[in-house]
């Protein structure tokens, strides 16, 4: 295990190494320019001179990127252009309400993607089936920024039940929740289904049959956890996914989450923070993907860690 | 040549076995004129047709016969498992005085597992592989019988002791995966046997293990049996089988009795056409007289020379691996032209990885020379080779592209090779359609639209387009129903008077290769125990692996006495060790006549 966790760390550097240099020559070959938006439109050529060399932005690629890694290698993420604010600190402030709104996000697409998968597989082949599927496809194919809107207007303008957006309350938390979790509960249903569906033919679920056990208790006890152990996998990956629905959902709801940091960033070319913002979420992937396969060995004993 | 016979049903009744039991003695099970359909699009279509048998206490009923006879159904049917579309559609399944056909499932669920167990063929797959085996068990005895989960666990303790697995307290948290497939056949024998069950239906038991596994397997159900008065519904395609446990057996196809009978009765004077053929198709060991070997002519088409196959495995820090499994450990062998060498050996032992480094699948070591050309590494076997050396596998399901015609596939090893033009590939096929006893009309169809016999016919059409020296036959008709196997046995045979092709013939089954070789090794833990013509290695075993091996075959013959049990059989030690610790090599000792016999 700590052999394992060793070699994972090593591989985690290497990830994130090339995701640094990845985004920071995407930012360097980026024909936008941030000392125009530091300077503003009205400044001489003149003073957007000094500030470029002030943040060092003259300088040859390597010698940036070197700096950068530098800092990074003192857990320094850098100075915002623009917030006058140390990256770390604005990224700190803002993390609570995002890691929120994800754990939120997962268990509402672990809820009812898996209930539908579930119930869906039981039903196979009926109409309950077929609308559950559609249903599922229509999370599936539906893009964030309308299912949100769509979700804020019924039940925040027209049914006036919950807020339409802002932060602070569990009221707050649900269609924001909702909204990012959608997707994936398409996608969990139609693979809970068709696991589930594969489990139910296996030979020990005729044996658990054969020894008289309830119907209920041989779906709860010996299809589900079978069935489950793709699906687990799958929730490291989402964190992943999650990143992009995250700046859409924070935008369209006023959380004030990194989402939202990561997209005024963004407009405003502001380096140190889209640099910041990338390198968290890598973090996140990472230890979404090292949490599920740590957690895989706990539901299927046959895995064991390399 | 059986439908005659299959209409015969009035032949079940005969006055040796009334369906209701003799008098006196009330069977515990009766099934009388069942009959179950399968729901299509066109009506219920019926799979299993008017069967009746009657089952005593403490009595074995084996229910023989072919794939598709509708033998697995019928248990399944009295078990009330059967899959979603299939039911029963006239008849009735007696448990003493209750109608299993028309109980509810609440109160059906109650007999199963309890009143009535079964057991399945694949040990491997029939397991929860989350659970613990202990969890398994406890969760069977508690279904039933209102105890607690400290008392449950001693019933699970006493269940696995009486199937004799070693260790059984660290068997209980253990995961199937940790256990052998004869290990997780016990307990799943644990766990239907548990609760003493009137009935036990075990369908195929032995099918998938190893054939000393299915020895001791088929020992214990029987000593079982005897200890616990249960009786016994045995579904088996083995006719051996059959005449070693069953006292009674009913043979089965297309879903009709053909026939039913004290097992002496059906063996020594069968009634039905069909039967004597089933009988007659069965191979058995001894019962091809010696021949004398033939001339060898020419050098050989394959020679091995100290070949060695390993694979690494295991993990360090740096990814190196830590332990290496030894699957080829210095084998050695000749094979001369127009002739039939056979590897046996039980699972593991090695012998389908020789036949992948024949075929440049697996890395390896050591010598083979295919047809004068010498290799010395898997990036020897090149194009050229292949030619010479051809493969037909087990399964030919899963060998044929299911999206590709027949004659395409039968033709394609020849574009491959860049020989000849359309037609003439065409032609070629076409040819070794009829050589293999398949239609030319047959060539445009799809592998989905043959049998398993005639998929095989097709696989071996391909092995034979490139006109090879050598086909190595890897379990080429293991999955084949035994009057299928003796027709594709046949072929092969006249394929090589004809052709002058060598086998390199690799099976389980001894009583096929018994039936097949001219030589034959018997292979242990990557290397081989021993080795010589077919008359010395069965006629004369010397070595005890080989002794063993050959003792555990079922003979289908219920006079057969068979000798005193063997010592027990321990599990078969694992091939994978330590690196820089490789096995230590047995020496073969000549017995005479190129009899070579590994030294203890």
């Amino acid at each position: 295990m700590a052999l394992y966790l060793a070699r994972r760390l090593l591989q985690s550097v290497l990830i994130l190494l090339g995701v640094t240099f990845i985004t920071f020559f995407l930012l360097y070959v980026l024909p936008a320019d941030p000392v125009r938006q530091i300077a503003g439109r009205s400044a001489t050529a003149q003073t957007v001179e000094s500030i470029r060399e002030q943040l060092g932005l003259d300088q040859p690629f390597w010698v940036q990127y070197g700096r950068y890694l530098w800092g990074l290698l003192h857990l320094d993420l850098g100075r915002s252009y623009l917030q006058r604010a140390e990256v770390a600190e604005l990224i700190w402030a803002r993390l609570p309400p995002t890691l929120l709104l994800m754990a939120a996000a997962i268990a509402c697409e672990v809820a009812i993607g898996l209930t539908m998968g579930i119930w869906a597989a039981l039903r196979r082949g009926t109409a309950t089936d077929t609308g559950l599927m559609l249903a599922s496809f229509a999370g599936v194919s539906a893009p964030q920024f309308v299912v949100g809107l769509l979700l804020l207007y019924v039940f925040g303008v027209w049914l006036r039940w919950l807020p339409i957006g802002g932060y602070g309350t569990f009221a707050h938390l649900i269609l924001p929740a909702l909204t990012l979790g959608l997707l994936g509960a398409g996608w969990y249903s139609r693979m809970m289904r068709s696991s589930m569906i594969e489990v139910l033919r296996q030979d020990f679920v005729r044996t658990a049959r054969a020894k008289g056990l309830t119907r209920a208790r041989v779906i709860v006890r010996h299809a589900l956890p079978n069935a489950i152990l793709p699906i687990v996998a799958m929730i490291g990956i989402d964190i992943g996914i999650f990143m992009g629905g995250i700046v859409v959902v924070e935008s369209v709801f006023g959380w004030p989450g990194i989402g939202q940091l990561a997209w005024q960033a963004i407009q405003r070319v502001d380096i140190p923070i889209i640099m910041g913002v990338t390198l968290v979420s890598a973090v996140g992937i990472i230890l979404g993907n090292l949490l599920a396969d740590i957690v895989a060995p706990l539901i299927d004993p046959r895995i064991t860690l390399r | 040549m059986s439908r005659t016979a299959s209409l015969r049903s009035g032949a079940v009744q005969g006055p040796d076995t009334p369906p209701d039991g003799s008098p006196g003695v009330a069977p515990v099970l009766s099934v009388e004129g069942l009959t179950v359909s399968v729901a299509t699009a066109a009506g219920p279509r019926p799979l299993v047709q008017e069967v009746s048998f009657a089952l005593r206490s403490g009595e074995t009923l084996a229910i023989a016969g072919e794939s598709g006879s509708g033998k697995s159904i019928t248990s399944l049917a009295v078990m009330g498992l059967l899959p979603p579309n299939v039911a029963p559609t006239a008849g009735r399944v007696m448990l003493g005085g209750t109608d299993l056909l028309r109980l509810p499932e609440r109160r059906m669920r109650a007999i199963r597992g309890d009143r009535v167990a079964m057991i399945f063929q694949e040990p491997m797959t029939s397991l929860n592989p989350v659970m613990t085996v202990g969890a398994q068990l406890v969760e069977a005895i508690r279904a039933h019988e209102p105890l607690s989960a400290r008392e449950a666990r001693g019933r699970a303790l006493d269940a696995l002791r009486a199937v004799r697995l070693s260790e059984p307290e660290r068997r209980l948290s253990q995961y199937p995966h940790e256990l052998s497939g004869g290990m997780r056949q016990r307990v799943m024998i644990a766990m239907a046997l548990a609760l003493r069950p009137d009935v036990l239906i075990a369908d195929e038991p032995t099918t998938a293990l190893d054939v000393t596994v299915q020895r001791e397997v088929l020992d214990l159900l029987r000593d079982l049996k005897r200890d616990t008065g249960t009786a016994l519904v045995l579904i088996t395609h083995d006719m051996g089988v059959v005449a070693e446990m069953a006292d009674r057996v009913l043979v089965m196809k297309d879903g009709r009795t053909v026939e039913e009978g004290p097992v002496a009765t059906v063996f020594e004077a069968p009634a039905a056409d069909y039967t004597r053929a089933l009988l007659a198709a069965v191979p058995r060991m001894g019962a091809r007289p010696p021949a004398p070997p033939r001339p060898v002519a020419g050098p050989p088409v394959l020679a091995l020379r100290d070949l060695v196959v390993g694979f690494d495995t295991g993990r360090g820090l740096l990814g190196r691996p830590t332990h290496r499994v030894h699957a080829v450990e210095g084998v050695s062998l000749t094979i001369a032209p127009g002739e039939t060498f056979a590897l046996v050996g039980e699972s593991g032992c090695g012998k389908s990885t020789i036949a992948r480094a024949i075929a440049g699948l697996v890395p390896f070591s050591g010598e083979i020379e295919v047809a004068g050309r010498i290799l010395r590494g898997q990036r020897d076997v090149t194009r050229a080779v292949r030619r010479d050396a051809q493969l037909v596998f087990q399964d030919p399901a899963a060998a044929l592209d299911p999206r590709m015609r027949v004659g395409d596939l039968v033709a394609e090893p020849l574009a491959i090779h860049g020989i000849g033009s359309r037609a003439e590939r065409r032609a070629k096929a076409e040819a070794l359609f009829e050589r293999v006893g398949l239609p030319r009309t047959a060539l445009d169809r799809y592998p989905h639209e043959f049998s398993g016999g005639q998929r095989q016919r097709i696989c071996i059409a391909r092995a034979l387009a490139l006109d090879p020296r050598l086909i190595v036959a890897d379990e080429s008709v293991s999955a084949l129903d035994v009057s299928v196997q003796a027709r594709v046995l046949a072929l092969l045979k006249e394929l090589q008077d004809e052709l002058g092709v060598s086998y390199l013939f690799i099976s389980h089954d001894m009583a096929v290769v018994d039936s097949i070789a001219d030589r034959v090794a018997v292979m242990y833990l990557g290397q081989i125990v021993e080795t010589g013509t077919r008359a010395q290695v069965f006629g004369d075993p010397r070595h005890p692996y080989t002794r063993r091996l050959i003792e555990a075959v079922p003979v289908p013959d219920p006079r057969h006495v068979r000798p005193p049990r063997l010592r027990e059989a321990r599990e078969i030690p694992s091939p994978v060790r330590r690196r820089g610790d490789p096995p230590a090599r047995m020496a073969l000792r000549d017995m005479g006549e190129g009899h070579l016999v590994a030294e203890a």
